[in-house]
């Protein structure tokens, strides 16, 4: 039986030399391809049940004594598998850094302002038609010590199960013409081809008069099934 | 049906605790799951899983992310997808834990279970993970199997597909100096003793 295997056309090598800390992380051996079994066609299911209130809204769920500092954001779109089947009842974890570039995490030393009415984490689930929305602040770009004068790009991270143990994905959402994309080995490990789907794109739709840009960013999760791609 | 593109992984980074696993770390946010993939009332043999993650010059990394995924004591996982009914469901036990090794000293994690039951005919009780951490873009895939099931180990159809000189890497070792069942389970992501990863 033969079934279809990680999509290495779509995600990063495990080791890329210009991001230095896979060189002593990643696998380097060949990874063992094995038959699926109950194992790998169950997984973690969470849902509705497992979000608080304002969990999808980050401009709310940090504040301590006034509204967090920076520009608000609205950001929606579907999660669906390669058929385009939408992905219902799916729990999406959301982390970023405030819009300074600095993350509450204890262990950033960057010399940027912490918003104490910003926590940066946040969930939301996906409706019947797969479709999410959250509203946050736009993270700030920051320094780190990959190279000299290496900054990340604005980004979200974002964390999702799906269907299966095989459909597990961690990501990162990126914010359209940031002049940093281009210089980041984050961004360049993923495949040429498929970088572009880490994109996010503006949309004025989306946006509400007077409150919030929009942006829009589909989130694709590997389906239990997908057929094999020719392209 | 208009053909969709996966979305690429990408590597969860350094900061990740406050959001995926807050209350370990002592933030002000729920965690959906913690090191208790198990309550204590749990049915089934409770057990314990102790390890570290090593980077290739064999220093244990403090920024790992692992996530553990699992059957309960009968082999039977809590999704739609096992309606095996001959294995009882417990719903009360959702299968799922997740620890940061970034809150002991040694950076080492530990988890507390119930030790799953044989998942089918076939295969070994086993509990499968995912290991993330910063330097990893895409995360991978293995499994902990137990050095006290050497029967079930012998006829397990996953470990029959691992090269012979690498499957010690994917069973964790019953301490018999501590008390109580526990289990040791290092993670080597590179070098002589590199861990079985899967592509699944
Ligand atoms: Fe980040």
């Amino acid at each position: 039986m033969s079934e279809q295997r990680m999509d290495w056309t779509s995600h990063p090598a495990h080791v890329y030399p210009d991001y230095k800390s896979t060189v002593l992380r990643g696998p380097t051996k060949p990874l063992v391809a094995i038959d699926h079994t109950l194992s790998e066609l169950t997984g973690p299911v969470y849902g509705h049940d497992s979000i608080g209130p304002l969990d999808d809204d980050l401009t709310k769920n940090g504040m301590r004594n006034g509204e967090p500092l920076g520009e608000r954001i609205i950001v929606t779109g579907r999660v669906v598998d390669e058929n385009d089947r939408p992905q219902p009842n799916t729990l999406i974890e959301i982390w970023q850094a405030n819009a300074a570039g600095r993350y509450i995490h204890e262990v950033d030393q960057h010399d940027a302002p912490i918003d104490p009415n910003f926590l940066g984490a946040g969930r939301c689930v996906t409706d019947d038609t797969g479709r999410y929305r959250y509203t946050t602040i736009k993270p700030g770009a920051y320094p780190w010590g990959n190279h000299d004068n290496a900054w990340r790009p604005n980004h979200i991270h974002l964390s999702l199960f799906g269907p299966s143990f095989t459909s597990r994905l961690v990501t990162q959402m990126y914010f359209p013409g940031d002049p940093l994309l281009d210089l980041d080995p984050i961004f360049h490990g993923t495949p040429e081809g498929a970088r572009d789907r880490l994109i996010s794109s503006f949309a004025i739709d989306v946006t509400e008069p007077l409150f919030a840009l929009g942006y829009a960013f589909d989130i694709v999760l590997r389906g239990p099934n997908a057929t094999p791609v020719e392209d | 049906m208009a053909r969709r593109f996966q979305t690429p992984s990408q590597t969860v980074g350094p900061f990740f605790a406050y959001g995926l696993v807050p209350e370990q770390y002592g933030y002000r946010f729920t965690s959906i799951a913690d090191h208790a993939v198990a309550a204590p009332t749990t049915e089934g043999d409770q057990i314990r899983i102790i390890g570290q993650v090593f980077d290739g010059e064999g220093t244990p990394i403090p920024d790992a992310l692992l996530e553990f995924w699992q059957a309960n004591a009968h082999g039977r996982y809590n999704h739609p997808a096992d309606d095996r009914k001959d294995n009882l469901l417990d719903p009360d036990f959702k299968g799922f834990g997740r620890i940061g090794t970034g809150t002991s000293a040694e950076a080492s994690f530990q988890i507390d279970t119930v030790k799953p039951g044989a998942v089918d005919d076939r295969q070994a009780p086993h509990i499968n993970m995912v290991v993330l951490m910063r330097g990893m873009l895409t995360h991978a895939f293995t499994r902990i199997y137990f050095s006290d099931e050497a029967t079930l180990n012998a006829a397990d159809p996953v470990l029959a597909q691992v090269p012979e000189d690498r499957r010690a890497t994917l069973i964790a070792k019953r301490d018999e100096a501590l008390s109580g069942s526990v289990y040791r389970f290092d993670i080597h992501m590179q070098g002589e003793r590199e861990t079985v990863f899967f592509d699944i």
